[in-house]
């Protein structure tokens, strides 16, 4: 039997909401899928649509993007910032043959560690049943 | 990448905490490999003083210019590495920290999985910290005023402390008195001492001082600013009496054309009526009248006799003309002490609150056995009838699915003491229903003892209903509780002449707002968090903004001034140092690749991206940015970079996670 596929997930989170509720999630104990590697910003509002094509590019199965809940960000908007940039950059992967399900804008903070691991599981889970990502050769990072 | 790179990677035991889940000795042997890499180590706990001995020694050894430590999260220790980094001659900027406790080994099961993900991330950190430049703090000036909002026991200790080391303070109080809950209070558990008799020396106190502010009746709307540097606007709602002017003799509450109090007394907890114009208890600091506009005749039909300012005489100290205004002041640190709310009994319908009229809350008790209460001190039913049988309901609002689960902590030992001061007042039967009694602290468990000696009982098992159904003539005309008596295993029914509630501490109703208005966030349960449960309870994630008391979550008096005082000295530190420095992480425009766009300059939520619109070039103003990097993001010619959160840096880490070297 093949071995069964476990999808690489890169999360991007900002450091005052989702990454501390990633933080709690351990201090709680709570478990979810090691598929995901966290890759720490300041803000949400800090993450470049580039950041996300060179996860892809670079063999990212799906990418994860957390900040603070509208009204709470740290640095008062950064997290509109990024659901602009997200929404603009969510149809754009639609159009390169990239499912929805692989890219994903959550807030959850910093108290919602059982959040952070629903959305985790959720999307480990989506990703995994999707398989891995096929992007054409011409487009893969060398 | 740069040259003569070279990197020493330390992965932590954290003692079993990671390496009883991830294999260390695996990441440190994999980490050797790694380009760069120069000592790979592991070591039982990193973060003690053996651990950083050990960094400063290689650097010095093996001429090490980057840094790496896989441990936990950079919000407990990053601190502390770059403390050590830079004690071993380097700047302190040239290490990275990675999350393999938080992140990994305290929320993966499989090992295998988890040691491969701290690989992946170590990989990451390796070739990221290699791009990382000499970066230097920056310094910002505290200014020496401090704001403390709120003005319960929290807010007044904390003021005073700070006032008598020679710091002014704003202290602002959204009542009418300051005091807080604890003014409610007749007796604090377990010594007896009367609350009046320790509360109100610090309320003098504080309207005394020369050093204080204080602003009762006026709430925060806004704050701007940075630490040491907050600008905040206070709203000063009209009390309608000119506290410069009042001389406290309140012949205009005597005065006034409502000969008894009508309304609802707030402060008695509505067991008693009050006039338009009143002062909240005898107490009360500042001692100066208030009129309330919802019931005063004058505001509602412009037709009162105005006895009142008649009574003021030559005064002139009662306005019904006072408008609202508005402070600005500037403040270097703000305490936060704005307490808790208690549960709403009517949460809990089966227990016949509202609907039984002698079913009371634990604070409408405290004001029944208070001297200076309702009743002058007389615990008696609402029909003036003496109570004969009571019975304590614990944990209604805490520890409750339905409700609150966290359990309020000050419940057990309150309803101990209502115990005893009812019993004392009526010498009556007195019945306490509990789930567990949590009786840790200071002479806490001797006092239940005591109360066992003094006859009251105490049955284990969570109350199921309060009723007026009676079974039998002995049940008759009383309220019947419903309870599983768990220690003798049967249901029982008491039949008691009046019921306390003893209600749980929750968040205000508007912590929320106030959480937005001062940047901080809230736990699970809406009480503000502290920046570290252990290390840093009363610090937040906003520098130069402290907790006291039970807006941080439920707690006693003690825990309350103690707490008071430790966010009081935190500030004192921030304004004795005179200044504090502010991390590295702005961001810089590239002037020369810098095209003039001005798309920057919106975004910026600080105004702090100025345009030079004769050579079109934009710049930030290092003091006004706050390193979102919201602005880098959105940079369409690259030329804006934020410091430690580079492009390359973050491409570098990314790549890293997925590269498999």
């Amino acid at each position: 039997m093949p071995e069964a596929f476990e999808p690489k997930i890169v999360a991007i989170f900002c450091n005052w909401c989702t990454y501390l509720a990633a933080d709690l999630a351990g201090t709680s104990r709570l478990k979810y899928p090691p598929n995901i590697r966290v890759v720490r910003v300041m803000c949400s509002g800090r993450v470049d649509p580039q950041f996300v094509m060179d996860a892809f590019a670079n063999g990212a199965d799906g990418v994860l993007l957390g900040g603070c809940h509208p009204g709470d960000c740290h640095y008062q908007e950064g997290n509109y910032k990024c659901l602009r940039r997200y929404e603009l950059l969510r149809r754009l992967l639609d159009q390169m043959g990239i499912e929805p399900e692989r890219f994903r804008l959550e807030w959850i903070s910093a108290s919602e560690g059982e959040r952070l691991r629903a959305t985790v599981d959720d999307m480990v889970a989506k990703v995994r049943a999707l398989g891995p990502l096929r992007l054409p050769e011409e487009v893969k990072a060398s | 990448m740069p040259e003569g790179i070279r990197i020493g990677v330390y992965t932590c035991h954290c003692g079993t905490n990671i390496a009883g889940i991830i294999d260390v000795k695996d990441v440190a042997a994999y980490a050797a490999t790694l380009p760069n890499v120069v000592v790979s180590r592991d070591y039982k706990y990193m973060c003690s003083d053996p651990g950083q001995d050990l960094v400063q020694q290689d650097i010095r050894e093996h001429n090490l210019n980057r840094i790496v430590v896989a441990s936990c999260s950079p919000h407990l220790h990053e601190h502390t590495f770059r403390t050590a980094v830079a004690a071993g001659g380097l700047n302190p900027f040239w290490f990275q920290m990675v999350n393999i406790r938080e992140h990994a080994s305290w929320v993966h099961l499989d090992k295998a999985a988890a040691t491969l993900k701290a690989r992946d991330l170590l990989r990451a950190a390796v070739r990221r910290v290699a791009l990382h430049r000499e970066l230097e703090k920056g310094r910002v000036d505290i200014h020496p005023d401090v704001l403390v909002v709120g003005g319960g026991i929290a807010g007044i200790h904390a003021a005073l402390t700070l006032a008598n080391a020679g710091k002014h303070v704003y202290l602002v109080e959204r009542e009418p008195s300051i005091g807080g809950h604890m003014a409610k209070f007749d007796k604090t558990f377990p010594t007896l001492d009367c609350a009046a008799c320790i509360l109100t020396p610090k309320m003098s106190s504080v309207r005394a001082h020369k050093n204080i502010t204080l602003w009762s009746y006026s709430e925060v709307t806004q704050v701007d600013g940075y630490v040491g540097n907050y600008q905040v606007t206070v709203r000063r709602r009209p009390r309608y009496i000119d506290e410069n002017l009042c001389s406290g003799c309140l012949e205009c509450i005597e005065a006034c054309v409502y000969k008894e109090g009508k309304f609802r007394d707030e402060f008695d907890e509505g067991l008693s009526k009050r006039k338009p114009i009143y002062i909240p208890f005898p107490q009360a600091v500042p001692q100066v009248p208030v009129v309330d506009p919802e019931t005063c005749i004058q505001f509602k039909s412009g037709k009162c006799k105005q006895t009142c300012v008649a009574a003021c005489g030559e005064r002139h100290a009662v306005n019904l003309t006072m408008e609202e205004k508005t402070e600005q002041i500037d403040v270097g640190t703000i305490i936060l002490s704005t307490g808790f709310k208690t549960f709403d009994a009517h949460r809990a319908p089966e227990y016949g609150y509202g609907r039984y009229p002698n079913v009371y809350t634990a604070l409408e008790i405290e004001r029944l056995v208070n001297a200076s209460g309702p009743t002058g001190g007389e615990v008696v039913l609402r029909d003036g009838r003496r109570p004969k049988s009571v019975g304590i309901i614990h944990c209604v609002g805490s520890r409750d699915e339905k409700t609150n689960r966290w359990c309020s902590r000050v419940c057990c030992m309150y309803s101990l003491k209502l115990a005893h001061l009812v019993k004392e007042h009526t010498d009556a039967e007195i019945f306490n229903f509990y789930i567990d009694m949590r009786t840790p602290g200071k002479g806490f468990e001797e006092f239940y003892q005591k109360l066992r000696e003094e006859g009251v009982h105490f049955v284990r098992g969570r109350v199921a209903e309060v009723t007026d159904w009676a079974f039998d003539e002995s049940e008759e005309g009383s309220l019947v509780i419903r309870v599983e008596d768990t220690l003798a295993g049967m249901v029982r029914r008491i039949p008691v002449d009046m019921v306390v509630l003893a209600t749980g501490l929750e968040p205000q109703p508007d912590a929320q707002e106030v959480r937005r208005r001062f940047n901080l966030t809230c736990s699970t349960e809406g009480f503000f968090l502290e920046r570290h449960p252990k290390l840093a309870p009363v610090s937040t994630f906003t520098d130069g903004i402290f907790l006291a008391g039970a807006c941080q979550g439920p707690k006693d008096i003690p825990d309350t001034v103690a707490q008071a005082g430790a966010a009081a000295s935190e500030a004192l530190a921030l304004i004795d140092a005179g200044y504090i420095e502010t991390e590295p992480n702005t961001a810089v425009v590239d002037e020369e690749h810098c095209s003039g766009c001005s798309t920057c300059v919106a975004l910026c939520p600080y105004s702090a991206i100025d345009f030079n619109t004769e050579q079109r070039k934009a710049s930030i103003n290092q003091a006004k940015c706050k390193g979102c990097g919201t602005c880098v993001a959105a940079c369409p010619s690259g030329s804006i970079a934020q410091n430690l959160f580079e492009d390359d840096e973050i491409f570098a880490e990314i790549e890293g996670i997925l590269t498999y070297a």
